[in-house]
């Protein structure tokens, strides 16, 4: 899911050839999980489909020397995207790491990002909170649970924000 | 709800040198909400708060409560509003350590003028509310940090205040020591229709608010009012 | 001891030492207090025992120049004789030493500082009476001689000595004293007990002051230092470990004090040598401590230090956790703080029923000083106990009131130990002035205020006409009425009578007369009938109207005297020495020197008496003035530590004092309360103090068998410059509390 943004986020600056989509995916989010060639061809296709990309064939043949733009609808769904706070749940700093680098490469505002998604997970802590005070002891058990996690990553998201610009310096040389 | 804002910051601005600590902060604080000021150590939130309560006079800007200028106001004047309205809890180091538990909360009410043994009849229900009515009699030294927290909150909430000022309340407790001390400052403060502004860096006591607001390099950034 | 606990106690005691430096401006200037408070002590006590060996030095000096009369030796003239007259006067109120010198032969006995003797019209003068003549005209006027040279050191008794040798020729062995030798072999007189005991209570009460000062001096800062000292007694620092860290750090501090001592009273030596008077200028050279003493001093003062600090140390050792946390203190007990003053009561109840006459035994005095020490001492030890004891009972009250009362309960100590010094030295000032005014009261006339009409007398020494004298005076500028007053000897069964025959103006400079016309006579001490035998020859009836009075001045022993009015006298007595009295002309301010000027220059041995000037009142006024100078200046220094003290404590109570202005607290109320935490004690000290004042000063007076009297002039001063201390010193204290009240105090770090 986050992969077909992540993709179509890194169009925005400009059209690519799928080599080249790939390696700077790979660069930017990878790490320990680089995407395989057909993961980004059919991606590609998949958003070609729905019109969120389109294709400015070169001169040539073979897949290689197709680039790759995105469209107005595709650079919506992007900003809509990031804008959109995950709902809370456990191991979702990938796609939100994914979104902070977006946003910096596109030039939008990180910590907007960021605050809206701590907004969101505040929303959720205050509701356990809530239920956790209403209820026994068994709620609050695991309540208390959950709020530690939610916690952890509020933390992360505090100290990337405070890593912003770091960040930035990273991924836009 | 009311339609009028209790407590409004508009463009404060404040530098202690070289320091721009308030940097055109603005809030709103509503009657009876619980409003939690987040945002990384030395963004400005002590300072804001010190605005707010009129402790702190910002160099530009202003501060309303109940529709007065805060910052207009004469040092006595503001010194009787906190007295008055206000209430405070902070970190720590601010029970007087030779006065007994007792005294500390009757004091508030002292300084407004009550009499003695009225003070601390109700001192001593506020103690009980706060589930430390044993340690009346001791001094601060003689109590644990928990039972101090919640002294002091009895402290903050004996005056009856429209506005709770809390900087840090659980900054020197233990997670479950902080939770109680949350607990219980802010079911006493909904009961008696106190706005809270909560200074906290912590998720789990930020989560006791009814919305939070993000300081960042002395600018405030609201959430939209939730309710 | 074994080489390795050795090791290890000085590693401690360094330890110590270099935490006292170590705690950053804060330990610097916890040690620069400890060293200035100790440092002003030392000074104070160097100065003390610089003043026996510099006095002693300048007596010698003048015992060397003093002329060698023995009344029990006839020295016959020869070439080795003079002829000295005692032309010693005053100038404003200051005593001119001076000698008529008229050598008989051709080796004359010489003064000391003196090369060559002044021939008649000549005078050699000391340099301090050469400035004085050269900034006081009049004063020039007063001898028809020239200034040939001045005296040397050796022949003065300091630098400010006012001394003068006159050359004559006048001089006959009716008016000098015939000398072969200066340098008085005195056989002592013995001092009068009186004053040895006022002396020796004055000294006990500037140095009891300076002691407990010296004990608070120590202690400055040590809220702190306790703490810290807690801290390492938690960490696992045994206690005697901790006791001997501590005893380091005050060594320091103490060591430094000797240094800034010996350093001040190096200048006050200075100051004293430059700008000393009367009997307290001396030469730089007569002002050696004594060894004995400097010792003492150089050994007893960080002993004592350490001891303070040892006994302070003690609730950090028993409770560290108690010190760290504020929780609670240690109980002061009683009894042993008890056995000072009883024992200072036990060694003066004897001395009640009176010192005796027995001069120069050393012992009674010893008892008394003992005596009044111990008590004084006691009173600064009974003090922590009494306010402890008090404060405790204490309640109620506003806000300012209970931050007062809650603080002292919780550590009254540190403001305690302040006000124990005032304490003592209003005890101390309190007994004193009891003291000296029990024996004014003994010493003085109830009459005596009448004697203020200022007439002065003239005594000659020189037989001259009377009106030369009466001429003289009568040119004299300010001089307004002259009499006379002539002397005879009378004896009636058996009683020799003075007696004195003038006119009424001149007789009530000698009694108090309630109506007096040419013609009338008047007794003192001798009845006022029946015939007098007229010493040489002739015989005199009192007449009918002749009434019996009382002498005006109490203090000079007239014994039995006959006041006669010329009419009276009808020429019966013989002509004899005559004395003049005259009125000055207030509106002149220096007429007095003008009639002193005409005396000195008819007869220089003249004797001036200055109705204004009464010789022992003097000497307990003077008494008195230093010790109210040493009680304020100990009171200023009292209240120094007093500030400090409470400065630190709020400086320590910063983010409480921060709290509470949030909350709204009045700085008012925050004033009141620190007015009322420095009051409270002193007031408890005062109370203790004028109780412990007014019943030593009740034994003393017994002592001296002076009616008993409560001084309330002595206690409403005293009362009144510790109200002023506490006053001083909360206003002293005001900038630190408002500053530390800004909120910036409110941050955690
Ligand atoms: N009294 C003061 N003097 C100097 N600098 C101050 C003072 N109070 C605050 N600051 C500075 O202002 C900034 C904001 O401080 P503060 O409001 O205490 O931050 P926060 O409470 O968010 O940690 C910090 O950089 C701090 O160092
Ligand atoms: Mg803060």
């Amino acid at each position: 899911m986050s992969v077909s943004f992540a993709l179509l986020g890194l169009l925005e600056n400009g059209p690519r050839h799928g080599y080249d989509l790939k390696r700077t995916y790979d660069d930017t989010f990878g790490r320990d999980r680089s995407l395989h060639y057909g993961q980004v061809y059919s991606t590609m296709a998949r958003l070609l489909k729905n019109g969120l990309v389109e294709v400015e064939s070169e001169p040539g043949d073979g897949p290689d020397r197709k680039r790759y733009a995105i469209t107005h609808a595709g650079i919506t769904d992007v900003a809509e995207w990031i804008g959109r706070p995950e709902k809370p749940e456990p191991y979702l700093q990938s796609t939100l790491y994914t979104k902070v680098v977006l946003a910096l490469l596109t030039g939008r505002d990180a910590n907007e990002v960021l605050d809206a998604q701590r907004a969101e997970h505040l929303r959720l802590m205050r509701e356990l909170t809530r239920r956790k005070n209403d209820g026994d002891l068994a709620d609050e058990l695991i309540c208390d649970h959950a709020l530690f996690h939610l916690e952890a990553d509020l933390r992360w998201l505090e100290l990337t924000a405070a890593r912003l610009d770091r960040l930035a310096a990273r991924v836009r040389p | 709800m009311t339609d009028q804002p209790l407590l409004v910051a508009d463009s404060l601005r404040l530098n202690f040198g070289e320091t721009k600590a308030l940097d055109d902060a603005s809030l709103h604080i509503w009657p009876g909400e619980i409003v939690a000021l987040m945002g990384p150590s030395g963004s400005g939130k002590s300072t804001l708060l010190h605005c707010l309560a009129g402790i702190l006079q910002p160099e530009s800007g202003r501060v309303s409560y109940d529709g007065r200028d805060l910052t207009a106001m004469s040092d006595s004047e503001r010194s009787a509003l906190r007295r008055g309205e206000f209430g405070f809890v902070f970190q720590f180091g601010q029970l007087v350590p030779e006065l007994t538990c007792v005294e500390n909360v009757a004091l508030p009410l002292r300084l407004s003028g009550a009499g003695r043994r009225e003070a601390h009849r109700t001192a001593t229900d506020w103690l009980e509310r706060l589930e430390v009515g044993d340690v009346g009699a001791k001094r601060p030294g003689q109590v644990s940090g928990g039972q101090g927290q919640r002294v002091a909150v009895a402290r903050a909430l004996v005056s009856r205040p429209r506005v709770v000022f809390a900087d840090e309340p659980t900054g020197a407790l233990d997670s479950l020591n902080g939770e109680l001390v949350m607990k219980l400052f802010i079911a006493a403060a909904r009961d008696t229709g106190a706005a809270v502004v909560l200074v906290t860096h912590e998720a789990r006591v930020a989560a006791y608010s009814d919305r939070e607001a993000v300081v960042r390099d002395g600018r405030v950034r609201e959430q939209e009012y939730a309710r | 001891m074994t080489g390795r606990s050795l090791r290890r106690w000085i590693f401690e005691l360094g330890l110590g030492a270099r935490m006292s430096v170590a705690g950053g401006r804060a330990g610097w200037a916890r040690l620069a207090l400890i060293a200035a408070g100790t440092g002003v002590g030392v000074a104070l006590l160097l100065c003390l025992a610089i003043l026996p060996s510099a006095l002693e030095a300048s007596g010698a000096r003048e015992t060397a120049r003093t002329e060698a009369i023995d009344s029990e030796r006839e020295i016959a003239r020869g070439d080795g004789t003079m002829l000295i007259g005692i032309a010693t006067t005053t100038f404003g109120d200051d005593s001119i030493h001076g000698r008529m010198l008229q050598p008989e032969g051709s080796r004359p006995p010489v003064p000391p500082g003196v090369a060559t003797l002044p021939k008649p019209g000549e005078m050699l003068v000391s340099p301090a009476l050469q400035r004085l003549i050269e900034r006081n005209p009049v004063l020039a006027q007063r001898w028809d001689a020239r200034i040939v040279g001045t005296i040397g050191d050796e022949g003065l008794t300091g630098p400010a000595d006012l001394a003068f040798y006159l050359g004559t020729d006048t001089l006959d062995e009716e008016t000098g004293f015939r000398i072969d030798a200066f340098g008085h072999r005195s056989e002592d007189a013995g001092v009068d007990p009186f004053m040895v005991l006022l002396t020796a209570v004055g000294m006990v009460v500037l140095l009891t002051p300076v002691v407990v000062f010296m004990a608070s001096a120590v202690r400055f800062g040590g809220e702190a230092r306790d703490r810290r000292l807690a801290a390492l007694r938690l960490v696992g620092s045994d206690a005697a470990m901790t006791r001997r860290i501590a005893a380091g750090e005050t060594l320091a501090g103490a060591v430094l004090g000797l240094l800034v001592g010996a350093v001040l009273a190096v200048g006050a030596v200075l100051l004293a040598h430059r700008y000393g008077t009367g009997a307290l200028s001396f030469f730089l050279a007569d002002m050696r401590p004594v060894p004995v003493l400097v010792a003492l001093i150089a050994v007893g003062v960080p002993a004592v230090a350490i001891l303070v600090t040892l006994s302070a140390m003690r609730r950090v050792v028993v409770e560290p956790l108690g010190v760290v946390r504020l929780s609670h203190t240690v109980r002061r007990r009683l009894w042993w703080r008890l056995i000072m003053p009883v024992g200072g009561i036990l060694l003066l109840w004897p001395l009640t029923g009176g010192l005796g006459d027995s001069p120069g035994s050393g012992t009674i005095e010893f008892q008394a000083a003992t005596g009044v020490a111990l008590l004084l001492i006691g009173l600064a030890l009974l003090l922590p106990w009494l306010v402890d004891a008090v404060v405790h009972r204490l309640g109620g009250g506003g806000v300012a009131w209970e931050l007062a009362v809650r603080r002292l309960q919780l550590d009254s100590g540190t403001a305690v130990r302040a006000v124990s010094g005032i304490a003592v030295s209003v005890a101390g000032v309190i007994a004193i002035q009891g003291l000296v005014s029990g024996i004014e009261t003994q010493i003085s006339s109830p009459g005596a205020s009448s004697s203020a009409q200022s007439w002065h007398q003239i005594l000659p020494k020189t037989e001259l006409p009377v009106t030369t004298w009466t001429g003289a005076l009568r040119e004299t500028p300010g001089i307004q009425n002259v009499e006379t007053v002539r002397l005879a000897r009378a004896t009636r069964e058996g009683v020799e009578t003075i007696v004195r025959i003038g006119g009424c103006k001149a007789l009530v400079t000698y009694a108090v007369l309630p109506a007096c016309t040419d013609g009338d006579a008047f007794t003192v001490n001798v009845a006022s009938t029946g015939v007098f035998d007229i010493a040489g020859g002739g015989q005199w009836t009192a007449p009918a109207s002749t009434r019996d009075v009382t002498a005006i001045d109490q203090l000079v022993d007239y014994g039995p005297m006959l006041l006669i009015t010329p009419a009276a006298a009808a020429d019966k007595f013989p002509p004899g020495e005559t004395r003049y009295t005259v009125t000055l002309d207030r509106s002149r301010p220096d007429a007095l020197e003008q009639l002193r000027n005409a005396a000195a220059r008819l007869d220089p041995q003249a004797l001036v008496i200055d109705p204004d000037n009464t010789a022992v009142a003097d000497v307990l006024r003077t008494m008195r003035q230093s010790l109210l100078i040493g009680t304020i200046a100990m009171l200023a220094l009292i209240g120094a530590s007093l500030v400090i003290n409470m400065a630190e404590q709020m400086r320590e109570r910063r983010r409480v004092m921060a709290v509470l202005v949030a909350f709204g607290t009045r700085r008012r109320t925050l004033s009141g309360s620190v007015l009322l935490q420095a009051a409270v004690p002193v007031l408890l000290g005062m109370t203790l103090a004028i109780g412990f004042g007014s019943g030593l000063a009740a034994l003393l007076m017994a002592a001296v068998e002076a009616p008993i009297t409560v001084d309330w002039f002595g206690i409403g001063t005293t009362s009144g410059m510790a109200a002023l201390v506490v006053l001083g010193t909360t206003a002293a204290a005001l900038p630190t509390l408002l500053r530390l009240t800004r909120p910036g105090n409110l941050r955690s770090e």
